[in-house]
């Protein structure tokens, strides 16, 4: 169980530029959450703080009981797994399986544990076949999945996602949402960093926009898109879905339609 | 008028097994607005590339079939000389960029075609006004958000006065308000400059909205043509094969027949056929 805390978090990269102002947040074990905004809002310099890859320039942040501060990224890394929005930037093994296997043998597994959580998490990801393959011989899809799978093997509590769903066809995106839903009965905590507001509207249970540095809205996703000011201010534009239920009545002031097959049911 | 004509065109980059196009054919009349949709791999950019010449002439693969572009033969002329006519975007921007200020990047393209001094300030402040990027001049391309290094690369081909864009997955790496500036651009290009836009794109919803012509790519043969009121509503049930998504007001109308008065494909028409 790890409970991540964010209290007063400021951050000014070496330039000078303040990127996250002023933020408290608390999430617990199990949450799905999502974190919103446009580029530049300081919505990736906020979660790179939870696994240490940025620390505080004012303020703390907890995982655990561990103060990020006092903590380096490989300690932190064990409880809160990244994954990069270009698998490009997390790569670097010369096959699948070395990839898979690096994490694991970093965190000291043995290597029987390490050799089933290899073969468990390759079926997982469609990625068996391709063990013995340099991953960058793999199209973008699937070089995306060892990123993710890579990751997941080792089996954090938290689980950071940043955009996973840009570049991805349909079915890309189809693979990465199921993963999600596994990870959530797993009761993992899954923070996704994202554009992709079905993903957002469907698969989360609580969003953090971010804006110009600060967190304007903690909120539901229902929440989050029938709150009129914040979607302007951001320039967020609710599921099509969202907006149809909206227009003709079917939902109401406070409250939206979040997925086609809640607007079947309610129409 | 059509500008842009293909007849069984068959694409296989060389050292590769497999076709990335296999007989394609398609014609697409001046002022078009052509959405091509599909899966990776179905072979949406290299259509695409093969539009503006760069495959076989820069991207060496063997061409088999017909295509013409503007009159043109593209793999038989220059890929630069074309780009004058066929202005291209690609999915990220930052590598198209080179120069050290705004005007420098939309000259560039034209020095190179040796257009006169007094026509090039004009062109680049005809196309930097038509991309909402005025008062940019002198601004570096690598300090401006990605919706405006997209929409300044736009104004790099506009410059160049083309009659078609190729657009490739133009809005994939962009956040919201950069969708929404390059989208808004792109339809004022099409609806009022009547340029001819041939798109990749996966956002089903905004193709919708602007398409004349949707065309679906499986494994490099297009399996579906025809408006977008005509295609989504017969794929609702094969999305998963097809690897495209439908719009959401179109999978709830197919799912309620009996509420709406036609299946609809954007959110306006949906509105409007609900039968309340």
């Amino acid at each position: 169980m790890t409970e991540l805390k964010v209290e007063n978090l400021k951050h000014v990269y070496p330039n000078g530029v303040t990127a996250v102002n002023g933020v408290n947040v608390s999430i617990s074990q199990g949450e799905q959450i999502s974190v919103v905004g446009q580029n530049g809002s300081g919505k990736t310099t906020l979660v790179k703080h939870w696994n240490g890859l940025l620390k505080p320039t004012d303020g703390k942040v907890f995982v655990g009981d561990l103060d990020t501060h006092e903590h380096s990224v490989n300690v932190l890394a064990r409880t809160v797994g990244y994954v990069f929005q270009n698998p490009n930037h997390q790569i670097f093994a010369a096959s699948v399986k070395d990839e898979l296997e690096f994490g694991l043998k970093n965190i000291g597994l043995p290597e029987d544990e390490i050799n089933t959580r290899v073969e468990h998490i390759s079926e997982e990801f469609g990625l068996t076949e391709f063990l013995e393959v340099n991953p960058y011989r793999l199209g973008f899809s699937l070089r995306k999945s060892v990123g993710m799978a890579s990751i997941i093997a080792m089996e954090p509590d938290v689980i950071i996602l940043d955009e996973p769903t840009t570049g991805q066809d349909y079915l890309g995106i189809k693979a990465i949402r199921a993963s999600i839903k596994k990870l959530k009965e797993q009761g993992k905590t899954v923070i996704v960093v994202s554009h992709d507001m079905p993903l957002v509207a469907e698969d989360t249970n609580r969003v953090l926009v971010m804006c110009e540095t600060e967190l304007i809205f903690d909120g539901s996703p229902s929440e989050l898109f029938a709150t009129e000011s914040i979607l302007k201010r951001t320039n967020l534009l609710p599921p099509q879905i969202t907006s149809f239920m909206h227009k003709i009545g079917k939902s109401s002031a406070s409250e939206s339609i979040l997925s086609v097959s809640e607007a079947i049911d309610k129409i | 008028m059509s500008v842009i004509k293909v007849e069984n065109l068959t694409v296989q980059y060389t050292g590769e097994e497999h076709k990335a196009l296999d007989g394609v054919s398609l014609e697409i009349n001046k002022g078009e607005f052509v959405a091509i949709l599909g899966a990776h791999g179905a072979g949406k950019t290299t259509l695409c590339l093969s539009l503006n010449g760069i495959v076989p002439n820069m991207i060496s693969a063997d061409m088999y079939g017909m295509i013409e572009v503007l009159g043109e033969i593209p793999p038989k002329i220059p890929v630069r000389q074309l780009a004058a006519k066929v202005g291209s975007i690609f999915d990220n921007p930052e590598f198209q960029m080179s120069q050290l200020t705004v005007f420098e990047e939309v000259a560039l393209g034209l020095q190179n075609l040796g257009v006169d001094k007094v026509t090039i300030e004009k062109n680049i402040k005809e196309s930097l006004k038509l991309v909402g990027l005025e008062g940019f001049e002198e601004r570096s391309p690598f300090e401006i958000s990605g919706g405006q290094q997209q929409r300044l690369a736009m104004a790099s081909a506009l410059a160049m006065k083309p009659e078609i864009l190729i657009l490739d997955e133009p809005t994939s790496n962009l956040d919201p308000i950069g969708k929404e500036e390059v989208f808004s651009v792109t339809r004022s290009l099409n609806r009022e400059e009547g340029l001819t836009v041939v798109i990749a794109e996966h956002e089903v919803e905004v193709i919708s909205e602007f398409a004349d012509q949707v065309v679906f790519l499986e494994n490099g043969k297009i399996i579906e043509k025809g408006t977008p009121s005509e295609i989504f509503p017969t794929i609702v049930d094969r999305q998963e094969l097809v690897g495209v998504r439908v719009p959401q007001v179109t999978e709830l109308a197919s799912n309620k027949r009996n509420l709406f008065k036609t299946i609809p494909v954007t959110l306006s028409q949906a509105v409007e056929s609900y039968k309340s």
